[in-house]
């Protein structure tokens, strides 16, 4: 049964741990971000709008940071835990980006725990600002070194591989992989568009409550800004992946795009449906797209899943993963334009109920994007997790108690989930943004 | 010194580290749930809000720390400790999530759950209870290689009167050294009921601490003769050690300096965690992985070196700012700034 297969299940508890840890570090790395730029313009232009709303959101990121250390914690020993073989191999050439994640970490840590408890202990509220500097490096520096892993997973270099063992050894050439630029930086992209638009969704949902309209218009004004920019430089990263993919696993790229046979004008089939005879329906298929995703010519040549035996062909199903996140960057790129634009002509449809119920429904829809971006690219890594090198059956463990670890971990995190949504939606239901408006103005704007 | 025992010493110091920090933190847990308990609960949850909430992220990453560690400078290791620690480390880690979320979930509500209050302290005594199965463990004699993969053997190793005595040592060096850790510091903020409180639990787990030690050197006799002489070997260490747990019994007792009687505690520590951890030496677990046969690749090793002096000269600035803000800032741990 697949319940007692240790293999299937570190599969499964691998995919939940992280898929849940995601959130978390996701909103780890954009949410600095954010609260810098709120708190920079407060200062600037001297307004306690934007200085309560980065003091808002700090106070929320408090119960995000603590359920992403423990869920941190957790995947970091899953990875000895599930993963014995893979590590003991590994562990000889990724333990540097590991060590230097844990050092950012720590970095984070530190001045996240200043940060957050000095609020009123600086007359001078750029001093407090700059602590946030080391916070909003230390996020993106965890993520950036935990995607070189990732990186080197998919493509390894920096090393010989003689019987079995890793010769030769360069630590740096392995966290400088080819994968690494594209991988490292639409992780970072896609992190601080997520979070602008998770909080722009806050704010649409408070105005069609009839929340305060100034402070609430303000700050959606500038999140879908922030978005904008960041999804512009997601796609055009994204685009870059692919040329990546279709250069270095071209397998990959075929399996989600179904493309079966190397040709070159090759279109790109968005959606449709696989029939028995692995012929593809009801697909929109644009003409040259694929040629120019891989490699920017609408005359080059493809490759196809013609070109791989079955072992090493990855699950056809990444080809809906890669169509709902790329469905969903093109969706949140027209969004943001379109209120870019409209706020600049001064059109007034985006302040009508249904253009707020999109922007609400922009903040679900980024997360759901970048959980199918993880699972397209790790799905599609299959069946190896060394690419070339090693394959998930030879990584994981031998124990027979992963079945019942999963179910004690879906547990937990069930937990953990419903804990931050209780706790967040009392937070600030309990303590309205008209309840700190009065606190806070007359006074200082601290 | 070579590269192995670089790298052992290193990892060793930071568990070390993750022991002081971790066990003031675990043991603040319990004596908050205690104190709810019988009535007297604004003395420690004060603490608790003042001092442990900004810090408890730095304290795991201590232990994050020493697992990545361990395993950057030993792949081996992860290999036999990851295959046979599935379960215990997994309810290690559920545990510690307990902890986290008590943090981000109840710190900020107005007022606590006596429920979440007592599982926070629970995981206190049950987290330190836990890890230190992974020390009994090392010591050899649990782990067989019948079907050519490392396997635990969990009645034996829960049959054990040596695992027991690790456990019982392991919850009593927490209480003892978070009590003596609290009453230096509520001393400093100046709260005389605290004090006096803190002090007397810190007393009373004094006698339990050394017999509870020296059990264990007893046990190992029988279970790892081999770990045995060489402790004996090492005996100066631990009459250092000692000593400075007479000097902290002697200061509390008197009311005296609570500040040397804290600083006497991580010495008495120190000088038993490093004794312990010589006289392990080569083997990282008994007699399957030694420091040299489970080591890394030079390149490897020396880039982790590397790195890891870059890291610190960054990460001591940076602990002193917040010790300073946190722990030594006389305005702030008095409460008089918010
Ligand atoms: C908000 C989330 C989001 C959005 C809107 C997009 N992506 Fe993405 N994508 C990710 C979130 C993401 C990710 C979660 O960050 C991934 C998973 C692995 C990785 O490196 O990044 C990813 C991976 C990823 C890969 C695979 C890389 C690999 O396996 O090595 C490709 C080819 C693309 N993306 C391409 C695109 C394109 C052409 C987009 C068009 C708009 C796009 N992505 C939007
Ligand atoms: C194999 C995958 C991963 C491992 C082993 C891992 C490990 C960890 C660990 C151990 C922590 C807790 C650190 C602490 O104690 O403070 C953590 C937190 C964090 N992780 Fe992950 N992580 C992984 C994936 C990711 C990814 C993909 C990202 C970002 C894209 C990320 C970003 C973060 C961030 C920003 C934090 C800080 C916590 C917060 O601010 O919410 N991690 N991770
Ligand atoms: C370093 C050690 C890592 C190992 C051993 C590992 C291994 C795996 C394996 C075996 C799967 C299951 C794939 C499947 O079920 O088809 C998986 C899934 C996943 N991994 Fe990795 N991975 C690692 C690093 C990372 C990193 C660094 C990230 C991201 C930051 C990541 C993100 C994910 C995600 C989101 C999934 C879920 C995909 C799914 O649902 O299948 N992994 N990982």
């Amino acid at each position: 049964m697949l319940f007692e297969d240790p293999v299937f299940m570190s599969r499964m508890l691998t995919s939940l741990t992280l898929s849940f840890h995601i959130f978390y570090a996701t909103v780890g790395v954009g949410i600095p971000l954010m609260i810098m730029i709120f708190q920079w313009v407060g200062i600037k232009k001297n307004d306690v709008h934007y200085m309560l709303m980065a003091r808002r959101i700090a106070k929320g990121f408090v119960v995000t940071v603590a359920v992403g250390v423990v869920t941190g914690t957790a995947i970091g020993l899953q990875l000895s835990l599930l993963w014995p073989n893979f590590m003991k191999l590994a562990g000889n050439i990724i333990a540097l980006p590991l060590l230097m994640e844990v050092f950012a970490f720590f970095f984070e840590a530190i001045f996240l725990g200043i940060y957050l408890y000095t609020w009123d202990r600086f007359d001078n509220q750029k001093k407090h600002l700059l602590l946030l500097i080391p916070v909003a490096i230390g996020g993106a520096m965890s993520a950036t070194f935990i995607t070189m892993v990732n990186s080197f997973m998919n493509s390894p270099s920096g090393f010989e591989l003689i019987n079995g063992e890793f010769v030769n050894v360069n630590p740096i050439a392995a966290m400088f992989t080819v994968a690494m630029p594209t991988k490292v930086t639409h992780v970072l992209a896609t992190a601080y568009m997520t979070v602008a638009f998770v909080l722009a969704a806050i704010a649409a949902f408070r105005l069609l409550q009839g929340a305060n309209k100034t402070y609430h218009k303000k700050s959606l004004t500038l999140l879908m800004k922030i978005g904008f920019v960041f999804t512009l430089a997601t796609a055009l990263i994204g685009d870059l992946s692919g040329k990546y993919l279709a250069e270095y696993q071209p397998e990959k790229l075929a399996a989600a795009e179904w493309h079966f046979e190397t040709t070159t004008e090759a279109p790109l089939n968005f959606w449709g449906v696989l029939d028995e005879s692995n012929e593809v329906k009801y697909a929109l298929e644009i003409p040259y797209a694929l040629s120019i995703l891989a490699h920017g010519d609408p005359s080059s040549e493809v490759i196809g899943l013609d070109q791989f035996t079955e072992e090493v062909e990855p699950p056809l199903v990444i080809h809906y993963f890669f169509d709902t996140m790329v469905t969903i960057g093109v969706f949140m790129l027209g969004l943001s334009f379109i209120y870019w634009v409209a706020t600049w002509r001064k059109w007034t449809f985006i302040q009508q109920k249904w253009f707020r119920w999109l922007i609400v429904s922009g903040g679900p829809l980024s997360f759901l994007a970048i959980q199918a971006g993880w699972w397209m690219a790790e799905v599609g890594r299959q069946p190896w997790i060394l690419r070339g090198i090693m394959t998930v059956d030879q990584a994981a463990t031998t124990s027979d108690y992963v079945g019942l670890m999963f179910i004690l971990f879906a547990l937990l995190y069930l937990v953990l989930g419903i804990g931050t949504i209780v706790v967040l939606t009392k937070m600030f239901r309990h303590n309205p943004i008209e309840k700190d408006l009065e606190r806070y103005s007359g006074g200082k704007s601290s | 010194m070579s590269l192995e025992i670089i790298g052992i010493s290193v990892l060793w110091l930071f568990l070390f580290g993750y022991v002081i920090v971790g066990s003031i933190d675990y043991g603040a847990g319990f004596f908050n749930a205690y104190s709810i308990l019988t009535g007297k609960q604004h003395v420690v949850s004060k603490i608790i809000q003042r001092y442990l909430s900004p810090v408890w992220e730095v304290t795991n990453v201590f232990f994050v720390f020493f697992f990545v560690g361990i395993v950057g400078f030993f792949p081996e290791s992860a290999y036999y400790f990851g295959t046979i620690l599935l379960i215990p480390a997994s309810i290690a880690i559920i545990l510690l999530a307990i902890r986290g979320s008590y943090y981000a979930f109840e710190a900020y509500g107005k007022k606590g759950h006596r429920r979440y209050a007592f599982m926070y302290g629970a995981s206190g005594i049950l987290i330190p209870a836990s890890l230190s199965i992974v020390l009994t463990i090392s010591e050899g004699g649990f782990v067989s290689m019948e079907t050519g993969n490392p396997t635990l053997n969990y009645s034996a190793l829960f049959t054990s009167p040596l695992t027991w005595s690790i456990v019982v040592l392991s919850i009593i060096s927490v209480l003892y050294i978070s009590a003596v850790f609290l009453t230096w510091y509520a001393n400093e903020t100046g709260d005389k009921k605290a004090t006096s409180l803190m002090r007397k639990y810190a007393l009373i787990w004094t006698i339990p601490l050394i017999v509870a030690a020296s059990g264990i050197i007893m046990e190992l006799r029988g279970h790892n003769a081999d770990h045995f002489t060489r402790i004996l070997d090492l005996w100066w260490m631990f009459a250092i050690s000692f000593l400075f747990w007479l000097g902290t019994v002697w200061l509390l007792w008197k009311k005296r300096n609570y500040a040397m009687a804290l600083w006497l505690l991580i010495g008495q520590f120190a000088f038993a965690f490093f004794g312990y951890g010589i006289a392990h030496y080569p083997y990282i677990l008994y007699p399957y992985v030694t420091i040299y046969d489970g080591f890394t690749n030079d390149a490897m090793a020396i880039s982790l070196i590397i790195a890891f002096v870059l890291g610190m000269m960054l990460l001591i600035p940076s602990l002193y700012l917040l010790l300073r803000l946190f722990l030594f800032d006389k305005k702030y741990i008095k409460g008089k700034r918010e």
